[in-house]
């Protein structure tokens, strides 16, 4: 139903090439985050695949057949955009009946629709008023629900949570997981924000100034990077790398150990002083200042007694080291 | 301002200024009420006396105040049809980007900055003179006879004369509102299948609604007492085939001398600018709420 296949695509906006050449198949079903730094091409790739931009070269097949040179509306994708892009002078039923109307659904039918689109989304109290009215969430739920009446092949979500509060946030992110659960259609969603890429995605695209640096699940990145890129670009808080002595001790340019992989012991062999210390409750992030190693972010579990100045000592487990060499690959 | 003081404070200090403004406003209109009630003719110096309503039955069964009554209204509202829509097409097209996209639009604005009475004069020397003129050369060029505009249409040449100054304002204020389209609605009618005049419709119109609303009042304010154009053009003839209701007054008050006359027509003219104003908001003034 939903398949799509990028092949060599690439894309210059007056002789600047945003995207480098990217193959890419997303399966039916799944769910794809592309995730990467601003400017690194993932809204553009996501423009590409929903018609709003032409590529430069190569194709673009959606289902089987070739999509490149078709209009954004024979594409059979829906799109969520960031400022929700509702049409303010019509209330919630209209907007969401919308594309219906286009389509030249008969009137029942669009009714029928836009009811259960509404009760899957909880806008049913909500349908006669107009998007100014409303909340932030509601107006994402609205911009969703237009999405849903469509029964796209695919539905492209373009940082549809980045203008919410946190709360807010995370919450609408169980809901697009949900709907993606129940729906089981191919979705698409960019975003800058590494968290919302791993709690999301059946597969994760990093991107990194128009290339794809690693495709993977979620964990798969977080085990394996296969470069410093994606090493630091997945996990919070960063993983540190250390080059120099240390690395060559053990076999690699630079090493890479995530904040959660180093203990706070007694007789570690890094031994530093605490600066800053930020007290969770549930973790506590210590940013250590290690002598002949550099600063080094670490996670302790629970409520750590340190403050800033104290002494430490670390000990970093071994067998959760990433090395990399000179080019920054994973070795 | 937060507290009681800097309140106070803040009343006082303004307070001048909006003394200023009301006497600016109530004064003369005062003295133009109580003229309206006298006979007060400046051929005949020291007569003034009181005249009831005289004044205003003259002027109402003067045979130039129903002409110009309609006059002044299809000027306004010709110039309004005139200005929003080209204002609306020139937006649409000044927002394309293209090149030399700053150079156009200063140009555009340009008619804007030409003060009336030398506008209307190069219109009526340069463009529609009918021996002179470019369009009766372009008429003779293709063998027609030149036309006389401010013969045969003198009210439709001054419409468009005023329609060529107003248009760039227009253009200005309807070219603000297009830039702050949110493009992503336009994209998003795109992908559900909606068609560019659909979208212009549906979208762009609907958006520039509060922009025109602002256009159609303001322009309504000043067009009501358009008068330089009339003066150097037709100077309200032939007959009263281009007198307006604020050239009606000058010529009473000016030409007749008759100051009472002319006062009591001014009074009138404030109360139809009033009638029209409170028309306007009941019609349009909706578009200006959030």
């Amino acid at each position: 139903m939903g398949e799509i296949v990028l092949s060599k695509v690439m894309k210059s906006f007056g002789g600047v090439e945003i995207i480098k050449g990217i193959d890419l198949t997303i399966a039916d079903g799944e769910f794809v985050v592309f995730v990467g730094p601003s400017g690194c091409g993932k809204s553009t790739l996501l423009r590409l695949i929903a018609g709003l931009e032409d590529v430069t070269s190569g194709t673009i097949a959606i289902d089987g057949r070739d999509a490149t040179d078709l209009p954004p509306a024979k594409r059979g994708l829906a799109m969520v955009f960031q400022s929700y892009a509702l049409y303010p002078h019509m209330s919630v039923r209209k907007n969401i009946a919308f594309p219906l109307r286009m389509a030249g659904l008969p009137a029942a039918e669009q009714q029928r629709k836009v009811e259960a689109a509404a009760k899957i989304l909880n806008l049913t109290p909500y349908l006669e008023r107009r998007p100014g009215q409303l909340s932030g969430g509601q107006r994402q739920r609205v911009a969703i629900g237009r999405a849903i009446v469509r029964e796209p092949a695919a539905f492209l979500f373009d940082e549809p949570l980045s203008n919410l509060d946190a709360a807010l946030r995370v919450s609408m992110r169980q809901e697009i997981s949900e709907l993606h659960q129940s729906l089981k259609t191919t979705m698409i969603y960019v975003t800058h924000d590494q968290v919302e890429a791993m709690t999301m995605a059946d597969k994760i695209v990093v991107l990194n100034a128009g290339r794809i640096e690693q495709v993977g699940s979620p964990l798969d990145l977080y085990r394996s990077p296969a470069n410093l890129f994606v090493a630091g670009f997945i996990g919070s808080p960063k993983m540190n790398f250390v080059e120099g002595a240390e690395a060559a001790k053990n076999g690699a340019h630079t090493l890479g150990i995530r904040p959660e992989h180093i203990d706070v012991t007694a007789d570690g062999p890094w031994s530093g002083t605490v600066g800053i210390c930020e007290h969770l409750g549930s973790d506590t992030f210590l940013k250590v200042e290690v002598a002949g190693v550099g600063t080094i972010n670490v996670r302790a579990g629970g409520e750590v007694p340190l403050h800033h100045g104290d002494p430490i000592r670390l000990t970093p487990q071994p067998d959760k080291f990433h090395r990399f060499d000179s080019a920054g690959q994973a070795a | 301002m937060a507290t009681q003081a800097s309140r106070t404070a803040g009343r006082l200090m303004l307070s001048p200024a909006v003394v200023l403004l009301f006497l600016w406003m109530i004064v003369p209109l005062a003295m133009t009420i109580y003229f309206s009630f006298l006979r007060y003719n400046l051929l005949m110096p020291g007569t003034e006396e009181w005249a009831g309503f005289d004044n205003y039955h003259y002027f109402f069964t003067d045979p130039a105040f129903w002409p110009a009554l309609v006059n002044t209204l299809t000027l306004v509202i010709g110039v309004l049809v005139i200005t929003v829509v080209g204002g609306v097409a020139l937006a649409v097209l000044l927002d394309q980007p293209m090149w030399g996209q700053g150079i156009v639009r200063i140009l555009v604005i340009a008619p804007f900055l030409v003060m009336p009475s030398v506008s209307a004069l190069v219109w009526k020397n340069m463009l529609m003179n009918p021996v002179n003129g470019l369009f009766a050369a372009m008429a003779r060029g293709l063998g027609l006879p030149p036309y006389d505009f401010f013969a045969d249409a003198p009210l439709a040449s001054i419409i468009l004369i005023v329609a060529w100054q107003w248009l760039p304002f227009a253009t200005l204020i309807l070219l603000t509102a297009m830039q702050s389209l949110d493009q992503e609605q336009m994209e998003a009618a795109e992908m559900d299948g909606a068609g560019v005049f659909w979208r212009f419709w549906h979208l762009t119109i609907p958006h520039l609604m509060r922009a025109i609303t602002v256009v159609v009042l303001i322009q309504t304010i000043f067009l009501l007492s358009v008068f330089a154009e009339i003066l150097v053009t037709t100077n309200g003839g032939p007959g009263t085939a281009s007198t307006t209701l604020t050239f009606l007054v000058y010529v009473q008050s000016m030409l007749q001398f008759d100051v009472g006359l002319g006062s009591a027509g001014g009074i009138v003219a404030v109360i139809l600018a009033n009638i029209v104003a409170i028309f306007l908001m009941r019609m349009i003034g909706k578009n200006l709420e959030t």
